[in-house]
């Protein structure tokens, strides 16, 4: 029986130190017949003049990793050779306790996984329930749910763009992004109760209705935040030492990002105007006038373009929203997910039924599955699950749009020095809660 | 002013106090002691106040107050900071090579210190002993001694990325050594200027051609220039503080120290800052001389033009520790190529160039017959006008013609696919190389 074992990636992963006290790799073995053989060695291309490769840990604690990536790099000079990502060391099993979760109850999980964007998961899992449920929502829970995910894309973007000025050393540009990222969570923060896990839906509505002069704020918000998008345009978009540093770095053909599955502004940095509110409209997202920005390069600075214009339509959306906010409930009437009011529960003997059944084993879905894509920040993010019919997902699984856009980090980062890994590690934007899960 | 002929005279006892020349004997050795405590004083609690300045002029950037909890507007947190340093536990990583580890923080400390002693920061003194030069050692040869100084610095940092024994400090100890190396190359050769114009380098000397000729910021404009980027460099501040990117190399050198070994390279980094902007101030912005107010800067020295002067020396000071600050919180980082292309093919060449131009400029300007002094209608410095309107359309050519995509050049060094498949094949071989006792 031939059995072949290769074992390059877990030995570069826990390389030893030999007798001189370098850091060697345990050789590439091949299994044969039961006996250990080692390969030949190739013939060497080029005479080994720079001497061996230095090894380094980029993670999973060091400043500049956002979260806990662990990137081991070989380095020939300052050169990289090769990258190789870790992951896995915020695995928490979202996935699996969401098997053991009513519906309702997976909500504050998905606040969890990609913490950035915590309502607009709220939002997408919301729907992807509603549709194996099979019910509609309220107009004004609509239009709600479109301003929830439209301020968390603002949130996501403005972080990112903070975070990539520290990495590329401009510090007070993340200052004022991090001041208006402030302004909205103190308006999710009235709305909801909470400023970073939200978990603001409830399958078929929302947790909350906005509090009275909640609006004013918002609008507020929407005419004073274009000023300092502007302002952060000025100080980097034409900053020489800022071109410098991102135009040409990690560059990724249409046809590549494509064929890596990359997603998000990712994707349209390299001229994909692939977006999942244009392409499979959801939330009545066909009825606002926004539009896609897409890049030509594909590069680090196209990225910084593409989610600098984002973070311009998402206000531009938000405004519309606003305007067309309609009266109304947030909760839809059926009450085989949302409880009926109290009074009518104590009077009406359906209504007790229909209280009773909610709260002793939660809201049932038809046997089926569901997928919901929505474009989060970081791309096309994604919510399966599978229902027996009882109250709990018998499978809930995530498309992580980071997970698939972290994919591509050795294809961009091989041949660049070390200080462009780190401006293209910010550029994918990622968050290792919703890669790890 | 030869410091060995004051020494021997002072040993012979045989000058009698002058009031109208230089100080001797004696009361120069007390002087010399005393201005040496003071500037040392006002340097250490000027670095402990650079730090508070840096921390409410980023808050002040950054929409936000910066420390207002210890003492009055937070006037009291470099004491508190010291005092944390002071206190805290010195670590030393398991693998370092401890004497170096220990030695590093001063090599890079004494020197940054000791640069500062031969600036001059006001005029001279009046006393009843002859007049008191305002710099602690008026050395002849005052700009090499600090260009040699301050090129000590850059030991200090090797040594601690060296004895460190960790990878980011290793590499951010490699980058300063080629940072601080290319740069210093630019710095000296655009000073070169000054000096050609100046006839000295004494820096009393180029202060008072100064005082006659005007400013030489702007008959130099382009080796300011230079002069700045490069005092910049050697400073290892932003957009060229590389050697401790912390997105790159967590702290680069210093990554390993702590407590008042950390905190020795802090004050180095400080005091660099307050020698780079007095040196700059001497060399092109009249030193400690006062601008439209001639009688202040020439004799007879009185006490309140020292006062005055001392005022003007430390308000240019504080401008450009100021300018160091703003810049600072304002841009990027340059990626490591980038900065040793800004270095080696566009600085110096420049600097090389500029020299050559100046020269020749300087000669035709004496061929002409136009002194350094000579003033058209009684009051336009038609020698400082000159060069200074020379600098503007060199100016204009180097900036124009060397675009900004071609000074810091944007990502083209991204090695091709077939050469990564070379080094990696070689990679993959070395860890195929049998290892003893495996």
């Amino acid at each position: 029986m031939a059995t072949t074992k290769r074992t390059v990636e877990v030995a570069l992963g826990t390389s030893g130190i030999d007798s001189q006290g370098r850091p060697y790799r345990a050789p590439v073995t091949v299994q044969e017949n039961g006996g250990v053989t080692t390969l030949e060695p190739p013939e060497p291309i080029e005479p080994d003049l720079a001497g061996e490769h230095m090894l380094i840990n980029i993670g999973p604690q060091h400043p500049a990793t956002h979260g806990v990536l662990r990137l081991v790099l070989e380095l020939d000079g300052e050169t990289v050779v090769r990258c190789i990502p870790h992951i896995g060391y915020l695995h928490c099993g979202f996935e699996k306790i969401g098997e053991y979760r009513q519906y309702n109850q997976v909500i504050p999980w998905t606040d969890r996984e990609d913490y950035l964007n915590s309502i607009g998961n709220n939002v997408a899992f919301a729907l992807g329930a509603e549709r194996l449920f099979g019910i509609e929502i309220t107009p004004r829970c609509t239009v709600l749910r479109v301003i929830a995910m439209e301020l968390s894309r603002i949130i996501s973007h403005l972080v990112w763009l903070g975070t990539t000025c520290i990495d590329i050393g401009a510090f007070s540009p993340f200052l004022w992004a991090f001041e208006q990222r402030e302004r909205v969570y103190e308006l999710l923060e009235s709305w909801v109760g909470a400023r970073l896990t939200t978990s603001a839906t409830r399958v078929g509505g929302m947790a909350a209705d906005i509090p009275n002069g909640w609006v004013d704020k918002l609008r507020d918000f929407l005419r004073t935040f274009p000023k300092v998008v502007d302002e952060i345009d000025r100080v980097l978009t034409t900053n020489g030492i800022w071109v410098g540093r991102t135009v040409g770095l990690g560059v990724m053909t249409a046809e590549e990002a494509i064929n890596y599955g990359l997603s998000g502004p990712m994707i349209r940095a390299s001229g994909v105007a692939y977006d999942v509110r244009k392409d499979f409209p959801y939330l009545d997202y066909e009825t606002y006038d926004f539009e896609v920005p897409v890049g030509t390069n594909g590069d680090v600075y196209d990225r910084f373009l593409v989610r600098l214009e984002e973070l311009r339509q998402s206000t531009r959306i938000l405004v519309q929203a606003v305007d067309r906010l309609p009266d109304g409930p947030i909760n839809t009437s059926d009450h085989r997910v949302i409880l009926p009011p109290k009074s009518k529960a104590m009077s009406d003997m359906e209504s007790m039924i229909h209280h009773f059944k909610q709260v002793m084993e939660g809201p049932r879905p038809p046997i089926g599955e569901a997928y919901v894509a929505v474009e989060s920040p970081k791309g096309e993010k994604g919510y399966y699950m599978v229902s027996d019919g009882t109250a709990k997902p018998v499978r809930w699984r995530i498309r992580p749009p980071s997970f698939v856009n972290l994919s591509a980090i050795p294809k961009m980062v091989e041949g660049h020095l070390l200080s462009d890994v780190i401006a293209i590690n910010a550029s994918i934007d990622i968050v290792m809660g919703e890669i790890d899960r | 002013m030869n410091p060995m002929l004051l020494l021997m005279q002072a040993n012979a006892f045989t000058h009698f106090y002058n009031p109208a020349a230089p100080i001797s004997g004696a009361p120069w050795l007390w002087f010399t002691i005393l201005k040496l405590l003071v500037v040392f004083t006002v340097i250490m609690v000027g670095v402990a106040y650079l730090t508070l300045a840096e921390r409410k002029i980023s808050a002040w950037i950054q929409d936000r107050y910066g420390p207002n909890r210890v003492g009055p507007q937070g006037l009291f947190q470099p004491l508190a900071d010291g005092l944390k340093n002071i206190m805290k536990e010195e670590t030393y990583p398991d693998g370092a090579y401890k004497p170096l580890f220990i030695l590093a923080p001063m090599m890079s400390f004494i020197p940054a210190l000791i640069t500062f002693a031969v600036i001059p920061f006001a005029a001279p003194l009046h006393t009843r002993w002859g007049y008191v030069t305002m710099s602690i050692a008026n050395a002849p040869i005052g700009f090499l001694y600090i260009l040699a100084i301050t090129s000590l610095g850059v030991y200090g940092i090797v040594l601690a990325g060296w004895s460190s024994n960790n990878k980011y400090s290793l590499l951010g100890g490699l980058r300063s050594s080629a940072q601080m190396v290319s740069y210093e190359v630019a710095m000296g050769m655009a000073t070169v200027a000054v000096l050609l114009l100046a006839g000295n380098v004494s820096l009393e000397g180029i202060v008072e051609q100064q005082v006659h000729s005007g400013w030489n910021a702007f008959p130099l404009l382009i080796g300011f220039f230079i002069f700045l980027v490069a005092a910049f460099a050697e400073t290892n501040r932003l957009p060229f503080d590389l050697p401790e990117a912390e997105s790159e190399l967590i702290a680069g050198y210093h990554t390993e120290y702590s407590a008042m070994k950390f905190s020795m390279f802090f004050i180095a980094e400080y005091s660099n800052m307050i020698t780079a902007s007095a040196l700059m101030t001497t060399l092109f912005f009249g030193g400690w001389s006062v601008p439209f107010w001639t009688s202040v800067n020439v004799a007879p020295w009185v006490w309140w033009k020292t006062l005055i002067t001392l005022i003007a020396f430390t308000i240019k000071v504080v401008f450009f520790l100021f300018l160091f600050m703003w810049v600072r919180w304002t841009l990027p980082r340059f990626r490591y190529d980038q900065l040793m292309g800004l270095g080696w093919k566009f600085m110096l060449p420049v600097a090389l160039g500029y020299i050559v131009i100046m020269s020749g400029a300087l000669l035709v300007l004496q061929a002409v017959g136009i002194a350094p002094d000579a003033r058209w209608l009684g009051f336009v410095p038609v020698y400082w006008a000159i060069l200074g309107i020379l600098n503007l359309v060199l100016a204009a050519l180097v900036f124009v013609v060397l675009d900004r995509g071609r000074i810091v050049s944007p990502a083209y060094s991204r090695i091709e696919a077939a050469r990564i498949a070379r080094l990696r094949a070689r990679s993959v071989r070395s860890a195929l190389t049998p290892v003893e006792g495996d």
